[in-house]
């Protein structure tokens, strides 16, 4: 176990919570890692029958959704310098606008449907995607490109056998850092209003003073995050054997 | 057959000429090499043979046509061997084939056959970071010689090399030389080097340059390096490196 060092760090932290919870004794303000999971536990079925699946369906379909228009706005930038120019700096801007905060807006223009929320989590991805795929595209070497070109390739060619094949580690990383992100917009737009969903059922939670309740559907939710970034790395680590390379 | 006609190029960024008005010729089957002081161009001549740059001036012509209306008339080597990491050996090599449109099963069949002439049939299936530099070298020579070009452009393909290997591969390419019906410009800054390998050097001495010093190299094929401990060959040694040394100190 190379990991080792760490679990016992975390291992600690929850020993430190646990003991300070039993302290406080007051389930509303700190729940124990212990009620968490048996709040966890008794909350099984509408967690994960009702709520799970939702919040899954915002990430997923916002995810989805950033990848593809990431993509084709990183792949037309690299295509073409003039896109690059007027594009970069206003999506490298656009970052600093906190997502968190307009989100109410969503909720407002497009209601309590599934959209506004899936909204909120594409804007919370699109851009990292973005940026991270171009910077993948724009790490080709120039000796790489012209070394085809002498072989007579076309952009076309440059683009599928050298530009995609070094992009696809930038890719991976987009994916892991979004994958958090989009679970954390799915919630913060079901907290802003929604009909179910992990993050409206925290907030049901928290209206009822049910410090537990609170937590557990924010567990589901991180353990569901961890599980889906660890396949991917699975997958990525399948597919890209050569990183150490570039 | 290679011909520079009165081509004079600058670089857009440098405020001199690279070469002015230079002419010169390589005929079919030759081994030249082109030595001269580090920045002093004699890569740009290879840009300019495999057309990433286009000259201001003059013309550049194979077997009397000009180079834009040809297609693959020549094949360039890089310093760095440059293989594909996500490729295997075999699609490495086949990479020229690909570009060129060469069915699959020919493009096969001519990988194996090439690997076998550079000893590396074994290595088809493996990927670049299973091998060594000269084997990668090897490998990128194989690739340059499979885009069926017959003037082969080698730019310093062994200075990367610690110096064991780089013997061993300049016998080797010679090897290659002979079995293969090829015309080869050989760039270096390593005047043995040159000497070893080449029947003709041409010396680059000037900033810009009009003319290239051609120095025959009295030795005939297949050579030994025993033939550079010949009087005549230490002399030229010398000759050489004093010519670079001249045109360093200006």
């Amino acid at each position: 176990m190379k990991n080792i060092s760490s679990l016992i760090l975390v291992f600690i932290l929850l020993v430190i919570w646990q003991g300070a919870a039993m302290g406080v004794d007051a389930a509303y303000i700190l729940p124990s890692p212990t009620q968490i999971l048996e709040r966890l536990w008794e909350l099984r079925e509408p967690l994960i029958l009702v709520h799970l699946p939702a919040t899954m369906g915002v990430t997923a379909l916002g995810l989805c959704i950033s990848v593809v228009l990431g993509l084709l706005l990183a792949i037309s930038m690299d295509w073409n310098p003039k896109l690059e120019k007027a594009l970069y700096p206003i999506i490298v801007a656009s970052q600093t606008i906190p997502t968190t905060a307009i989100a109410p807006l969503f909720i407002l223009w497009f209601g309590y449907g599934i959209w506004s929320k899936v909204l909120v989590t594409i804007l919370m991805t699109f851009f990292p995607i973005a940026i991270t795929v171009f910077d993948g595209l724009k790490g080709t070497k120039r000796e790489m490109e012209e070394l085809l070109m002498t072989y007579g390739a076309t952009k076309k060619d440059i683009f599928l056998k050298l530009k995609l094949p070094t992009a696809l580690p930038s890719f991976f990383s987009a994916i892991k850092m979004s994958i958090p992100l989009s679970v954390i917009g799915a919630a913060i737009a079901e907290w802003l209003g929604a009909q179910k969903g992990l993050g409206y059922f925290s907030k049901r939670m928290m209206t009822q003073l049910d410090g537990a309740g609170v937590f557990a559907p924010v567990v589901l939710l991180s353990v569901v995050a961890m599980v889906t970034v660890w396949i991917i790395t699975i997958i990525e680590r399948k597919i890209i054997t050569w990183r150490k390379e570039l | 057959m290679l011909e520079f006609k009165n081509v004079s190029f600058r670089y857009d960024v440098d405020a001199f000429s690279m070469m002015e008005d230079l002419s010169f010729s390589v005929e079919d089957g030759e081994f030249v090499s082109i030595i001269g002081a580090s920045g002093c161009g004699k890569s740009t001549i290879f840009r300019l043979i495999n057309g990433l740059e286009k000259p201001q001036k003059g013309e550049i012509l194979v077997d009397g046509k000009p180079i834009a209306s040809l297609k693959q008339y020549s094949a360039f080597m890089p310093q760095k061997d440059l293989l594909f990491p996500w490729r295997t050996i075999e699609k490495n090599i086949c990479l020229p084939m690909e570009l060129a449109g060469v069915p699959p099963k020919e493009q096969e069949a001519r990988c194996r056959e090439v690997l076998e002439q550079v000893g590396l049939l074994d290595y088809m299936k493996k990927y670049p970071k299973d091998l060594s530099g000269g084997m990668k070298q090897r490998v990128s020579f194989a690739r340059t010689l499979l885009s069926g070009a017959d003037m082969l452009l080698l730019d310093e393909p062994f200075s990367a090399l610690d110096y064991l290997t780089r013997v061993e591969m300049q016998e080797w390419l010679l090897h290659q030389w002979e079995h293969y019906d090829k015309t080869i410009l050989f760039i270096t800054h390593d005047v043995e080097e040159a000497v070893f390998l080449s029947q003709k050097i041409f010396v680059i001495q000037d900033r810009p340059f009009s003319s290239m010093e051609m120095v025959e190299v009295p030795l005939s094929y297949p050579r030994d390096r025993s033939d550079l401990k010949k009087p005549e060959i230490v002399e030229l040694k010398e000759q050489l490196i004093g010519k670079l040394r001249r045109s360093v100190s200006v």
